[in-house]
């Protein structure tokens, strides 16, 4: 049986048929009983059941919304004040911020309950969440293997229907490439189109919160609540205006996608290419007009993130020195003592990896060979979206070059994980939005996702092309072999 | 680019990281192995290009200084590693 989706509980909700208390209740009976299995979850929310008894009040009082009474799990990078906010680091273990982000705000008012705070890389920083301090999270579809990174834990609390719908990030593809391992459908928006105030910074010009779900549809649910203008993210933009609802027609005719023909070669999975390939047919099915074309600059794209998210990490995480908040050391000799040992103590290997690289990056010497060159690579790849985006309403394209790796193979070689970002990195780099959403099933039964590329603030045009192609298509509803034999 | 052991001390000192002796060695060896690949950036005539520092397109962004309420003195001290006399407390940095 397929889990539901945030779409259906309003239905029942609004049918009577159920009540936020008791799906709150449900959600929290399945997370105490399974989620031992796969460590989706770095803290329960405490209060969710309290929380979904004052939403039922709202709901008896008129309160409508597209995730009214909807549980949401969240990523714990996103500032809550009544659960602690780790970042999945020993630097911050216990923090409790003084605030909620405004997504937070932002759920609460729209009538969404919080479940808890869900497993991520430290800091966001990893492919598969693995480097998260509080242990590796596990994949629903098989617990040998990761549930991809860093929003790992929020994709497999979906997968394993320890949530509706979830909130992760995406600094270079956190969001899309565990929805790709999870069989889920996530979305990285447009930069600027959802606040990051209270959201734990790592590459602050890359970051951006998003929706993970079952569907199009729900990420749009989501986005109509979390999206907007925010006076406290100065990087907010003001004229944030989608129309999600009105955009989910499933009518995609006359839509052109460009299918990269580069993106298809050597590197990328057999298995994966000729799926990219069914779904670039099953778009053509639809009405949608499907051009081959070459994207250049594909292979800059990751040395160019890299030097662009490690230098802002390093500047970003420099706020990390064992007074304010976080990691108090035992013993320190003095203030420079403190903060080394706050710093050496608190941050994991990868964290401190790319703090080393974004430093050496920004230092004196190196910063015009590195860092100013990352940002005119940068200033090329743009161009040549802009170039593909006068031609195309959408760009189909692999999220991974493989399905999801087995626990413990990704890590000992760092390079070769930041490799298989390839896909996804530069979207971020850019700042467009981009869908990924399941499109079938490797030969050992694990999911494969696509995704899609849109030009700047076509986030609701792209989420109707995967709505059209969920229409026709039943990936996304399929469910870990686990849960369906019981 | 080749990364020496000095050049992992200097960035260490100026990330306040302290690492041990088998933390510099990997760290030597990842960082190299990294900025040797990103050297393929040299590939690419940039002489002309802008930097692009910013998706957005935003400028500077200003609002008007009026005094708002803040968070309390007790929320944002909850976190620190001393208080005193409701202050952060640290560690003498002036002789």
């Amino acid at each position: 049986m397929r889990e539901k989706t945030a779409k259906e509980l309003r239905a029942a909700l609004k049918a009577g048929e159920t009540s936020a208390a008791a799906l709150a209740e449900c959600y929290l009976a399945k997370i105490a009983a399974e989620d031992a299995a796969y460590h989706a979850y770095n803290t329960i929310n405490e209060r969710a059941a309290a929380e979904a008894a004052a939403v039922d009040k709202r709901l008896a009082d008129g309160l409508d919304s597209p995730l009214a009474g909807v549980p949401v799990a969240i990523k714990d990078n996103i500032a809550t004040e009544t659960m602690p906010t780790t970042c999945s680091s020993k630097i911050l273990q216990g923090f409790m911020s003084p605030y909620n982000a405004t997504v937070i705000e932002k759920l609460a008012a729209a009538g969404a309950v919080l479940l808890g705070k869900t497993n991520m890389d430290e800091f966001a920083m990893g492919s598969t969440t693995e480097t998260s301090c509080t242990g590796v999270t596990k994949n629903p579809w098989d617990t040998a293997k990761v549930p991809g990174g860093s929003s790992g834990g929020s994709a497999a609390a979906v997968a394993a229907g320890l949530a509706p719908v979830a909130l992760g990030s995406d600094t270079g593809g956190s969001i899309r490439q565990p929805c790709a391992y999870c069989g889920l459908t996530g979305m990285k928006p447009t930069y600027g189109a959802v606040s990051r105030y209270g959201l734990l910074a790592y590459g602050s010009s890359l970051d951006q919160i998003g929706p993970i779900a079952h569907t199009a549809a729900d990420c749009a649910a989501v986005l109509q609540v979390i999206a907007g203008y925010d006076e406290k993210d100065s990087t907010s933009a003001k004229d944030v205006r989608f129309d999600f609802a009105a955009a989910l027609t499933g009518d995609i005719a006359g839509k052109k996608i460009g299918l990269p023909k580069n993106y298809l070669g050597e590197g990328l999975d057999a298995e994966i290419r000729a799926a990219i390939l069914a779904a670039a047919e099953q778009f053509a099915a639809l009405g949608a007009e499907i051009e081959e074309f070459e994207m250049p600059m594909l292979e800059y794209a990751v040395p160019a993130y890299y030097i662009i998210a490690s230098a802002e990490a390093s500047s970003n995480l420099s706020r990390y020195d064992g007074i304010k908040y976080g990691y108090h050391p035992e013993g320190f000799a003095d203030l420079e003592d403190l903060y080394l040992s706050a710093r050496s103590e608190g941050f994991g290997p990868e964290v401190k990896r790319r703090i080393m690289l974004g430093t050496f990056a920004l230092s004196s010497g190196y910063y015009d060979a590195y860092y100013q060159k990352a940002l005119k690579v940068r200033a090329l790849i743009r161009q040549n979206f802009d170039a593909a985006f006068a031609k195309y309403d959408a760009i189909i394209s692999p999220v991974a070059p493989t399905t999801a790796p087995r626990l413990g193979e990704s890590l000992s070689d760092p390079l070769a994980m930041y490799l298989s970002d390839i896909y996804t990195v530069a979207v971020n780099l850019v700042g467009i939005p981009a869908i990924s959403l399941p499109c079938g099933f490797d030969a050992a039964g694990m999911p494969i996702g696509m995704q899609l590329l849109g030009a700047m603030w076509s986030d609701d045009k792209l989420i109707d092309l995967a709505h059209a192609y969920q229409l026709h298509t039943d990936w996304h509803e399929k469910s870990p072999a686990r849960k369906e034999a019981e | 680019m080749e990364i020496d052991a000095k050049m992992v001390e200097y960035v260490a000192e100026l990330a306040k990281l302290r690492l041990s002796e088998p933390e510099k060695a990997a760290m030597q060896q990842d960082l190299t192995k990294v900025l040797q690949y990103m050297d393929v950036l040299n590939q690419l005539d940039t002489a002309d290009v802008p930097p692009l520092t910013h998706v957005s397109g935003v400028e500077n962004v200003f609002r008007e200084d009026e005094a708002k309420p803040s968070f309390g003195r007790e929320k944002i001290l909850q976190n620190a590693i001393a208080v005193e006399d409701g202050c952060f407390k640290v560690p003498q940095t002036v002789e």
